[in-house]
């Protein structure tokens, strides 16, 4: 098994080298996003293919390389991917090297991020593997002499039923042609699974223990140079004077001035920067006085029409039909990507050819945004993702970086990396933007849902569908996680599963409230209001699981509860916490996750943990302090993310549904961490929070709030 | 000024000529080529630049050059013996305690000083002593059970 599928060992030679020496499979893109129309010629998918979606390639040697534009982040979708082409393939995972995330050699792809590696792409590369073990049936058929229906494919080869076989490799060999076969095969189905379903370990494993795994900070080139650019102390701020004279001296430095940058360069990044610090700056900065306490007072002031979404009966009916009426707001402030790996970009001018080397979770769109925004323009721009430190949506959305390195790189006619310093990564990071939802709901005389009435600002409908069986339902959504320029003070984006977590809390703790008020067992409560056969069994199973008795809230026990869909997937999550002088401390989380069919269980429940252990952090202490556009988090002793004290007991465990196809794994078992948490928070106290993070003093100060 | 700095790298000998104050961390990954020990924080807090020292952790990113003069430093590419992994990078792979692995190196080292002091860990131990490397993906759960499987195995 290659150790480090690290796509920098591919040219472009040996691309055309693949075409004319191997068997190379293309399969179109039905039902994938396309690469959009009219694109630049030279940029995208190989030449001539730009109809094509996915490659597959099985090489003389017998191996099989997969090409996808989709990176690997951590989330091991490389090792799902392969698991799912060895599948149809019939050959053993180990013999699959995947070349991921390099706009010359792998097909368009809009960007990894919604949970769609397995559930989009996985499914459509599926099907070419399935074709392509077709005509190698097909080929093997004309090589024996024997009838395809005679023949299966198995570890590679073509076999016959005489024992008489012949391998692929035999079979690519001298093939220099595509074919389309004869008939449609069909994908395997789960009866007959043989990879899919295993957990098979990382491929990525060896290299990341052993520090081998290259990412984009840690390439080096002849000449490479190292840049520090000067930023502003805030958004919006702009350049009035700037003296680089005392920077200048500093042995072995070159400063660049250009429109809208101000870089200097060294052989090594600590000269880089150390000249930096030596530049005299002053900039004129906006006064913009809205902070994290005012900021959803501004934030509703500036509210955009709302799009009426997922309308059903009438709100007048159901408040006619309701016995009580429950209205509440639900705040979340920003939230930080903060991925252990900076922002980074290494670029390389060859002739009119840039190449760069990105962190990125979007290396199609980074091309595009490159190619339109260099000057001069480009010959041609190929980007090539490294191994990624984690993205979580950070790195979903083209940062200053990408484009900062290849105009160094014009200028200096040299390889130049910029990666940012931790700072500059809070600093630049594209925030999960502050939400409010308000909720107004109401019970009829039976203890059944009514109404429900839900607005949302600025989070989008991310997993506010709602499964409860509400007759009387209108969503209004006010704008999603990107607004209009002058609304934040700063960059906002996607936070992994984007609008998801606070919709979840927010209705998950309405939900509860209204439990509490008939004083009925929360879990009761829920499987009451919903038919919906999917989510309620996940929360049996969540139930079953934790050992859960039937109690109304707030027993203080301080369990609570949650539920959602996301990326297709359905969880529930059940909480244990304890609280001391307002302190919370998660003691242990179950989760049950409905997926549809699982390509890797450990890989899927690793996934799911590491959903849960982040999401203590939105819960809990994540939240970015700013004054206008001034950022006043700048590194990890400000921003808390969950660490090791935090850990609670996890449980997470994927429900089988093999009749569904695989659906997301990356994000949805995030989505109701904050609100079983909330809840977990009532029962223990009888106190409900409405704003994450549930912070101490947010905790302490929730006694003046009525809960219910 | 520069001078010329020399100190036992991964079992071998190295010398760099450097300004004294130069960060061992940049050291390592500029002058020296080794990339597997990392930038996360540049204020000593996240433990994703932690190297060994004379068998000591150091956050190398705080660390300057000319104190590992006549030292023995270890970094990730110096933890296994050969193409034999250390049985905690073995443990790390096994338990899934990898996902974007940008904090591994660190974690690692840091579980191997740990291990070192006291090869008979308690789980309260090991989240004490893991507390100051942090993990952005949620790995925690299996890092701590990957570095429990080591200890248990040495207790024997």
């Amino acid at each position: 098994m290659k150790e480090n599928p690290y796509t920098a060992r591919y040219s472009r030679r040996d691309f055309a080298k693949f075409i004319g020496g191997g068997l190379v499979f293309c399969f179109s893109s039905r039902g994938l996003a396309q690469a959009p129309k009219g694109k630049m010629p030279g940029f995208g998918p190989p030449a001539g293919a730009s109809d094509w979606n996915a490659y597959l390639r099985i090489g003389a040697d017998g191996r099989v390389t997969v090409f996808s534009g989709k990176i690997e982040m951590g989330q091991a979708n490389t090792t799902a991917l392969a698991q799912m082409a060895a599948e149809e393939l019939a050959v053993p995972v180990d013999s699959i090297d995947m070349v991921m995330g390099d706009t010359d050699l792998c097909p368009w792809d809009m960007g990894t991020f919604g949970s769609m590696s397995v559930s989009v792409y996985g499914a459509a590369l599926r099907s070419a593997a399935a074709e392509a073990r077709e005509i190698l049936l097909e080929l093997g058929s004309e090589r024996l002499s024997v009838p395809v229906s005679e023949l299966k494919a198995e570890n590679g080869a073509v076999v016959a039923g005489s024992g008489k076989r012949v391998a692929y490799a035999d079979l690519a060999r001298g093939e220099k042609i595509t074919r389309k076969p004869a008939r449609k095969p069909a994908v395997t189905t789960p009866a007959e699974f043989k990879v899919i379903g295993q957990s098979v370990e990382r491929l990525d494993g060896r290299a990341k223990v052993t520090g081998a795994a290259k990412y984009a900070g840690d390439l080096r080139f002849p000449g490479l140079l190292y840049a520090a650019l000067v930023r502003p102390p805030a958004h919006g701020a702009t350049l009035r004077t700037v003296d680089t004279s005392e920077a200048e001296k500093v042995p072995g430095v070159r400063v660049v001035r250009e429109e809208g940058l101000v870089a200097l360069l060294a052989e090594d990044p600590e000269t880089a920067r150390l000249a930096r610090s030596k530049v005299k700056a002053e900039y004129e900065i906006p006064d913009t006085k809205v902070d994290q306490k005012s900021i959803f007072e501004h934030l509703l002031a500036k509210a955009p029409q709302p799009q009426s979404q997922e309308k059903r009966g009438d709100l007048a009916e159901g408040e006619k039909a309701a016995v009580r009426i429950f209205e509440h707001a639900y705040y979340n402030g920003y939230g930080a990507h903060a991925p252990m790996e900076p922002h980074t970009a290494v670029a390389r001018m060859e002739g009119d050819k840039l190449t760069l080397w990105l962190s990125t979770q979007a290396p199609f769109m980074a091309q595009t945004q490159i190619a339109s925004q260099l000057k001069p323009a480009p010959g041609k721009v190929r980007i090539i993702t490294p191994q990624v430190g984690g993205g979580f949506g950070g790195k979903s959305i083209t940062s200053n970086e990408a484009l900062e390195a290849a105009r160094l790189a014009v200028v200096t006619g040299k390889p130049v990396m910029v990666a940012f310093d931790r700072r500059e990564e809070f600093f630049y990071d594209a925030f999960r933007p502050a939400a409010i939802v308000k909720i107004r709901s109401g019970i009829d005389s039976a203890g059944k849902i009514c109404l429900w009435d839900y607005q949302v600002y600025y989070a989008g409908n991310r997993s506010a569908e709602q499964f409860y069986d509400v007759p009387h339902n209108l969503m209004r959504v006010y704008g999603s996680w990107m607004a209009a320029p002058g609304v934040h003070p700063f960059n906002t984006g996607t936070w992994r599963a984007p609008g998801a977590n606070i919709n979840v809390f927010a209705r998950e703790s309405q939900i509860d409230i209204m439990a509490a008020h008939l004083e009925e067992d929360p879990l009761e409560f829920r499987l009451r209001n919903t038919s919906d056969a999917r989510m309620r069994r996940v929360l049996e199973e969540a139930a079953r699981r934790f050992g859960y008795s039937p109690a109304p809230a707030p027993s203080r026990r301080g369990i609570g509860m949650a539920c959602g869909i996301d990326a297709g997937s359905y969880v529930a999550e059940i909480a244990e916490i304890s609280v001391d002088g307002g302190r919370i401390t998660v003691r242990r989380i179950t989760a049950a996750q409905d997926m549809g069919v699982c390509v890797n269980p450990k890989g899927s429940v690793m996934q799911m943990e590491g959903c849960i252990t982040m999401g203590l952090g939105y819960a809990l202490t994540e939240e970015i302090e700013f004054q206008g556009g001034k950022i006043l988090t700048t590194n990890f002793h400000q921003y808390r993310i969950p660490r090791f004290s935090m850990l609670p007991a996890i449980d997470a465990f994927v429900v089988k549904n093999d009749a569904l196809a695989p659906q997301g794994g990356g994000e949805p078992a995030i989505v109701p961490v904050g609100g079983a948490i909330a809840n977990a928070l009532f029962d223990s106290t009888g106190l409900r929070v409405f704003e994450m993070p549930l912070t101490v003093e947010r905790v302490t100060g929730a006694g003046q709030t009525k809960a219910h | 000024m520069k001078e010329t700095i020399r100190f036992t790298l991964n079992g071998k000998t190295a010398a760099v000529d450097v300004e004294g104050d130069r960060k061992l961390l940049w050291v390592l990954r500029t002058e020296i080529g080794l990339t597997g020990t990392k930038y996360g924080c540049g204020t000593g807090i996240c433990g994703a630049c932690t190297v060994l020292v004379d068998g000591a952790t150091v956050r190398s990113c705080m660390a300057d050059i000319k104190g590992v003069a006549g030292k023995r430093v270890t970094t990730i590419e110096g933890l296994a013996d050969g193409k034999n992994l250390h049985p905690l990078q073995q443990a790390f792979i096994e338990h899934g305690a990898v996902q974007c692995g940008f904090c591994t190196p660190g974690m690692l080292l840091n579980a191997a000083a740990l291990l070192e002091r006291n090869p008979k860990l308690t789980r309260e131990e090991i989240l004490r002593g893991m507390e100051n490397n942090l993990c952005r993906c949620g790995a925690h759960k299996r890092i701590v059970e990957a570095i429990e499987s080591v200890s248990r195995e040495r207790r024997g």
